[in-house]
């Protein structure tokens, strides 16, 4: 028989101290309770101040961050943020992390990651159109990182395409200090009728409180605990606590609450994610100022003699929250009949502001719904600034510029991703006007011209460097990503994957990465409106490196005027948009052709980037651009090979000014590769001069091959294969 | 051309089936729920792709047994068109309207890409509108799609030119026997095919060449 928990059992300093609840804030539940709690109040404490669901490392800073703009709708606080994208429509969109459960299990840690951002999105009443993955790997020679990749992968693929969701982006990076904790971060987007949002938050007393979904299952239980501790060796044993995923039942429950939502029998909704009814009641209680009240043995279980305690820590997926209509009642309920799913009136909406549960007709817990919310402890965690990274000195010499083209271009993280790509289903919904592959993943806005723009970005080699710049450079990437399709940079959500911000040195990365991301949005003007922070990705004391990752998302009035990064015409004029490459610091050349992880990141001018990003954009608005690209990872050489391998076709590069490593592989910031027709080539130019942004001639499109000099040249054919072989090779066990 | 599309639980290119009908046929198809029992007399049925039953126990044995499948049999028997695509297809594999059936991929990967698609046999209902081996690029999305029968059944398909799409240019995805795509009953009002025609359809997909599927069927109503 399972262990059950004595609900009244006396508590004790280890009880507490397992919740993950130090002594102070265990006095603070004393003076909130005015006794000792019940074990299921205590697991109820320790749920909702949890890093996880508290921020309580986090608030302070990220309450820095801009928020609002003309787009917003509704910024940080919802189950995902919501920006306006004409014609009474809007995009609802967020990030999320399941790192911890996907290193312990990858297929059901990422699974369930997907299947928890999908349900942030449509519990806001939005259909989901598209979705993202930035994930972060240890090194491939690392004994764990394949079978990490593989399981990953097939998650991440077996949840989002049987749900039908189009995978359109994302990032794959490898790196030694991913080796003890990877990153699995998700991002889903959905479109709905502005008019047709819904919220959390209640409204009037006496209401049902309905359940909906899967069934209760001991799953999870202490799940946002777990995600909430650094790992150590005996990590295998918090498996138990990794949830299931069933994308079926998912799928299932995003077609009855959109059928459900259009009847009106919704007041309030929220999906039940980390801490599963614990989150979802007390959230929807006190944001509408009201009490809440449940009976756990109207639950639906799929276990036997289910505690409360576990009841209330499940993380059992694919269920929901709801304030129901009553006169609605029958409606709903034949709608989640139909849809086989289970629908259980499980409590009420009370007016005396407390959270009351009753299992087995006794009173298990009864706690002051506010204060689990509001009174979670809030810290003001001491922190250094980092060290600025010594200037490089002796740059190594530049043998031959094409080997090392060939070197990075064949690397891990600059290798093909296609391997993993291809197992995501990045066409369904017949709306996807761009794949992944290219700067931004675009998907049309279903019966109209409109399209979306989507990335995700960040460089976690420039944060390690200087958590400032690199915080800045992330946003900075993301809106240059979404310009470079054509699109209109409209607003962010932020992934925040750190270490243990109890280390003052952790704690310092994070703080100045979110001071670059809040200057950098705000100079932008591409506000933050969700978010999500990942804290503890720390193994026997060693942290990932700073991880701010960035989904960017902006709008296109009209998809046909998209930009692609592909050579489109033989003859066309390749013109580079930005200053000549200067800066080697933290590049992908240094580290891959010689082994330097040496140097300080790129330094980003938020008004250069703003000019030459909207310069660009306008240009291709305009229809002179027949390809673009932006500047980012490998530098200038290497932007240009992913548009010659991409087209099929070679460029004439022999003109170039300089074929100093710098030149060829610098990774200076706010720069674009553009190709025009030969006809337009002279007045691109001059309204670059116009406009003051720099730009100048580099090349033409043509032939099979990318040229520099007489005998510096390479096939495209050649490139592609370089490009294209590392992965599967990799995969299949051929290479390290 | 009227038309219904076969709904199931966890159904999920449903409405990219109905966009294409829509779009095509210049009518909307009926929608009908697996519960129900009769399908409206229609030109055409279609099962459309997607995971329905979440593809647990095998990927269509669930559906293939939905109350709605014995009307199915019955239109099926009176010759009523019906096109299966991916999971329509494995439906009329597990509810034995097609012969054989779809193994997971050779590859044991979930596959999505565009693949090389020929008319391997243009004088169908389904494929008309096709020049007789005319190739085209043609987009798939599936775990399941290696077809595989017995030699007899491979051997009569060959023999009676009920292979309708092949892959072509060695870019079968799966490892389906004789390179099969799509396949046709005896009687040649019944296809079930993996690739999804209705994923190009329009200039936003990259090509059109999958309008000839409902261009031929049309043409047949």
């Amino acid at each position: 028989m399972l262990p059950t928990f004595d609900n009244n059992a006396p508590i004790s300093t280890e009880m507490v101290e397992s919740h993950g609840l130090n002594s102070e804030e265990y006095e603070h539940i004393l003076e909130l309770t005015g006794r000792t709690p019940t074990i299921t109040e205590l697991g109820i404490f320790s749920a909702m101040w949890n890093e996880h669901c508290s921020y309580k490392s986090s608030k302070k800073w990220l309450k820095t961050l801009p928020v609002i703009g003309p787009c917003v709708v509704y910024g940080p606080g919802e189950n995902a943020g919501v920006v306006d994208i004409g014609d009474d429509q809007v995009a609802v969109f967020k990030m999320e992390s399941h790192n911890h459960p996907s290193f312990i299990e990858p297929y059901q840690g990422a699974a369930t990651g997907v299947g928890g951002i999908l349900r942030d999105v449509f519990t806001m009443g939005a259909r989901p159109v598209a979705a993202m993955n930035a994930l972060r790997f240890g090194a491939p020679e690392h004994a764990k990182t394949r079978h990490l990749v593989a399981g990953v992968v097939a998650g991440v693929g077996g949840y989002g395409n049987s749900f039908g969701v189009p995978t359109v982006g994302g990032e794959v990076n490898f790196h030694a200090r991913y080796n003890g904790n990877i990153l699995v971060n998700a991002f889903a987007l959905g479109i709905a009728n502005r008019d047709g949002i819904f919220t959390s938050q209640a409204e009037g007393v006496g209401l049902p409180v309905v359940y909906l979904g899967a069934k209760t299952g001991r799953d999870g239980v202490g799940g946002a605990t777990m995600a909430s501790a650094e790992f150590d060796d005996q990590i295998e044993e918090k498996r138990p606590t990794v949830q299931v995923g069933d994308p079926f039942t998912e799928k299932c429950l995003l077609e009855a609450c959109l059928e459900l939502m259009g009847t009106g029998a919704v007041i309030a909704i929220q999906d039940m994610g980390a801490a599963g009814l614990t989150c979802s009641a007390v959230e929807m209680g006190a944001s509408g100022n009201l009490g809440i009240t449940l009976d756990l043995d109207k639950v639906p279980c799929r276990e036997e003699r289910m505690s409360a305690y576990e009841m209330m820590l499940s993380e059992s997926q694919e269920r929901m929250l709801m304030v129901l209509e009553p006169s609605k009642q029958a409606v709903a309920e034949a709608i989640f009949i139909k849809w086989g799913l289970d629908f259980a009136i499980v409590g009420e909406t009370t007016d005396d502001l407390r959270f009351k549960i009753h299992h087995h007709g006794s009173l298990v817990a009864d706690l002051p719904i506010k204060e689990l919310g509001d009174e979670a402890p809030e810290y003001d965690r001491p922190w250094v600034a980092p060290l600025p990274a010594a200037p490089l000195e002796d740059i190594p010499h530049l043998a031959d510029p094409i080997e090392a083209l060939k070197t990075i271009i064949g690397s891990p993280d600059m290798a093909s991703k296609r391997w993993i790509t291809e197992q995501y289903d990045c066409l369904i919904q017949a709306n996807t006007a761009q794949l992944p592959g290219g700067d931004a993943g675009v998907v049309r806005v279903d019966g109209t011209q409109k399209a979306l723009a989507m990335t995700s970005d960040v460089t976690p080699r420039y944060c390690e460097a200087d958590p400032f710049e690199g915080g800045k450079q992330a946003v900075a990437e993301a809106w240059r990503n979404l310009t470079a399709v054509g699109a209109t940079p409209l607003a962010v959500t932020d992934n925040l994957n750190f270490g243990n911000p109890q280390r003052p040195e952790i704690m310092g990365q994070f703080v100045r990465a979110i001071e670059g991301i809040g200057e950098a949005c705000r100079a932008l003007e591409f506000p933050v409106v969700s978010g999500n922070v990942s804290l503890y990705n720390e193994t026997n004391g060693e942290g990932i490196l700073p991880t701010p990752t960035i989904g960017g998302v902006g709008l296109l009035a009209d998809w046909t005027q998209m930009a692609r990064l592909a050579f489109a015409r033989e003859g066309d004029v390749i013109v580079l948009i930005g200053e000549a490459g200067t800066h080697l610091g933290q590049s992908i050349y240094l580290r891959e052709v010689h082994g330097l992880e040496t140097g300080p990141a790129p330094k980003v001018d938020l008004a250069v980037e703003r000019r030459n990003g909207d310069f660009v954009r306008s240009q291709i608005l305009d229809g002179s651009v027949t390809a673009c690209h932006d500047i980012s990872d490998g530098g200038l050489l290497v932007a240009i090979a992913e548009m010659a391998m991409a087209g099929g076709k070679g460029a004439d590069l022999t003109e170039l000014p300089s074929t100093s490593a710098e030149s060829l592989f610098g990774e200076d910031q706010a720069r674009y590769v553009l190709t025009v027709s030969p006809e337009k080539a002279t007045s691109v130019l001059s309204s670059a001069a116009d406009a003051g942004v720099p730009a100048s001639q580099v090349g033409i499109v043509g032939g099979e091959e990318l040229k520099l000099a007489d005998k510096c040249s390479i096939s495209v054919e050649m490139l592609k294969q370089t490009h294209e072989s590392w992965l599967p090779g990799y995969m299949s066990g051929t290479k390290a | 051309m009227k038309s219904a599309v076969l709904v199931f639980p966890g159904s999920n290119r449903d409405r990219d089936m109905i966009r294409a009908l829509e779009d095509i046929s210049g009518q909307k198809p009926a929608l009908v729920w697996h519960q129900e029992t009769t399908i409206p007399d229609v030109d055409l049925i279609v099962l459309p792709g997607g995971f329905s039953y979440g593809d647990y126990l095998r990927s269509g044995a669930i559906a293939a047994r939905s109350p709605v499948m014995k009307d199915l049999q019955r239109h099926a028997t009176r010759g009523t068109k019906i096109l299966g695509v991916c999971n329509g297809f494995q439906i009329l594999t597990e509810a034995g309207l097609l012969p054989g059936a779809l193994m997971r991929n050779a590859g044991l990967n979930f596959v999505c890409k565009t693949v090389q698609l020929e008319a391997s046999n243009a004088d169908t209902l389904f494929s008309r509108q096709y020049e007789q081996g005319e190739v085209f690029a043609c987009p798939v999305a599936h775990h399941d799609g290696n077809y595989f029968a017995d030699a007899r059944t491979l051997n009569t398909l060959e023999s009676d030119n009920r292979i309708v799409f092949r892959y072509a240019n060695g870019t079968n995805p799966n490892g389906s026997l004789n390179d099969i795509a799509g396949i046709m009953n005896e009687s040649g009002t019944v296809m079930g095919m993996m690739p999804h025609p209705e994923n190009l359809i329009e200039e936003l997909h990259g090509g059109v060449s999958g309008r000839g599927v409902f261009t031929s069927l049309l043409e047949a109503a």
